[in-house]
């Protein structure tokens, strides 16, 4: 047997944290481990959030490192060498997955489940990536959206993670900003 | 010696030339319209107490007196993108369709590439390509805060760009916002002036035309190339072109800016250049009261395919 022939056969397909390589369509189309399926992403979506599969209908979900998920609405080749395709969207592989504030920013207003308005005092708290006692909220735990009124229009800011009457605010350091309280 | 001595010869009016040369230039934002409406963002910086003003030529665009654009709500939900007011004119040359496969050949840090994927409804691709890494990093920041999902972010020379990384080999349009002398922006950092040295415009001329060549070959039959760069210097604007209409297969083309502007010379420093570069465009500082800048579309020659059109174009999803 050649070598190319063995290392077919024991290899199976992995995960190279260094190129973007298309999601597989279902849990059935995968072929390497760990990854994430179309299906499950298009899924985690509408469970978490009620944010509707045919939103996302024109995209494709690529994986570049360990459970990093990009949103693309280009064309593009499989698998593509290049810095990036679309933004950062989901992060997967780990037990519960975390929407990217991008991601929520962008999308986050069609959701209506785990939605926390924040009053202004609040909205400027978890923008400065401060966490805070919300007792009052009786929803899940776990990734929220995070939105605040502007100009008579609810806007998603980020995501936040909520546990034991607290949020904290996962606005990544270089997103973080100081705004003044706009009532 | 000041690099702008050498332009006087170039302006009407040399002291308006030089008094708006000297003045700073207030902050300026871009609506972001992936994300909001320029209404929605004035309701905004109303609620939140912002002054702004509005430009006369473009209604996305915002001067802030009071500087800071980065501390209000509007941006940080991504709904404004500090630009320089010259800066959003190479996009509107270019005007890019959605569905369309567009080329940013040196588009770090993004500002042209992100509001190039806005004018394309963030439909089709627009590839982001530079040449310094550090400098993409600034760029994938900037199109991830402002919401853009169209957009393939590549690290090569400009100059032998190879489309093999695509999954196509032809633009139907492309940006080649050069690297340049910046005098234009002395307005916001004076330290240019100290900097320049006419050996620079010379090094630079040549990497310049190395990438417009490049976007040239890179561009179908019938596709549109726009050039711009933030200098005077005839060196690296009307030079350029004259170089690259004489090796490529292309045409300058008449087009429209909001402003108004000057045409490009045919003649500087004991050489001539094609007749046709006088359908170029020169923004000097007085003006309009912006920046420096110089901004040329092209038509790549040879058959245009129609069949090929963007609009019609199935996108692999
Ligand atoms: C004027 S700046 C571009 C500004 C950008 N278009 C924007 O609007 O934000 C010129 C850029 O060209 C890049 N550059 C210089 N030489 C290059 C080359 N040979 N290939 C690709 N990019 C190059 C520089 O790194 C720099 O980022």
């Amino acid at each position: 047997m050649s070598d190319d022939a063995r290392s077919a056969e024991v290899d199976a397909p992995t995960n190279d944290g260094q190129q973007f390589d298309r999601l597989p369509a279902t849990p059935a189309d995968r072929e390497v481990e760990g990854r994430a399926s179309r299906e499950e992403v298009l899924d985690w979506w509408e469970e978490r959030f009620e944010i509707g599969r045919e939103v996302f209908a024109e995209y494709s979900f690529w994986e570049k490192g360990a459970g990093k998920v990009w949103i693309f609405n280009g064309e593009a080749t499989d698998p593509s060498e290049v810095e990036a395709v679309g933004m950062t969207f989901l992060r997967t592989r780990q037990e519960h997955w975390k929407p990217t504030g991008r991601a929520v920013s962008r999308f986050g207003a069609r959701a209506t489940k785990n939605v926390i308005e924040l009053d202004p005092e609040q909205a400027a708290t978890f923008a400065a990536g401060d966490d805070q006692d919300i007792p009052e909220w009786d929803g899940d735990w776990g990734y929220l959206i995070a939105t605040h009124e502007v100009a008579g229009e609810s806007v998603p800011i980020g995501v936040g993670l909520y546990l034991y009457d607290e949020l904290r605010s996962v606005v990544p350091k270089g997103s973080r900003a100081d705004l003044p309280v706009v009532e | 010696m000041n690099p702008l001595d050498r332009y006087e010869s170039l302006v009407d009016d040399v002291d308006a030339f030089r008094a708006a040369c000297d003045r700073p230039l207030p902050s300026v934002v871009r609506t972001n319209r992936i994300a909001a409406t320029p209404a929605r963002v004035r309701e905004a910086f109303d609620e939140a107490g912002v002054a702004y003003e509005p430009v006369d030529w473009h209604d996305g665009l915002f001067r802030l007196p009071d500087g800071n654009p980065g501390g209000n709500w509007p941006y940080v939900h991504g709904w404004t993108h500090g630009q320089e007011e010259v800066s959003v004119l190479p996009a509107l040359a270019l005007d890019p369709q959605p569905g369309e496969r567009v080329w940013d050949a040196c588009a770090a840090p993004g500002s042209k590439t992100t509001q190039i994927a806005d004018a394309m409804d963030d439909e089709g691709t627009v590839v982001a390509n530079d040449n310094n890494l550090g400098r993409l990093s600034a760029l994938r920041h900037n199109a991830e805060r402002l919401g853009i999902t169209n957009s393939i972010v590549t690290n090569q020379d400009a100059r032998n760009f190879s489309t093999k990384p695509l999954a196509f080999d032809e633009f139907d349009r492309a940006l080649v916002d050069a690297p340049c002398s910046c005098e234009g922006t002395c307005r916001k950092n004076p330290d240019v002036l100290d900097q320049w040295t006419l050996d620079h415009v010379h090094a630079v001329a040549g990497i310049q035309k190395g990438v417009l060549a490049r976007a040239v070959q890179a561009t179908r039959p019938g596709g549109v190339v726009v050039y711009s760069t933030c200098t005077f210097a005839p060196e690296e604007n009307e030079a350029v072109l004259d170089h690259v209409l004489a090796s490529e297969d292309c045409e300058l083309v008449e087009f429209d800016l909001p402003l108004e502007t000057d045409p490009g010379v045919t003649e500087w420093d004991g050489e001539t250049y094609d007749e046709s570069v006088t359908r170029t465009k020169r923004v000097y500082p007085h003006r309009n009261d912006t920046g420096g800048f110089f901004c040329a579309k092209l038509r790549v020659g040879g058959e245009s395919d129609e069949s090929g059109d963007a609009v019609d174009r199935e996108v692999a999803a």
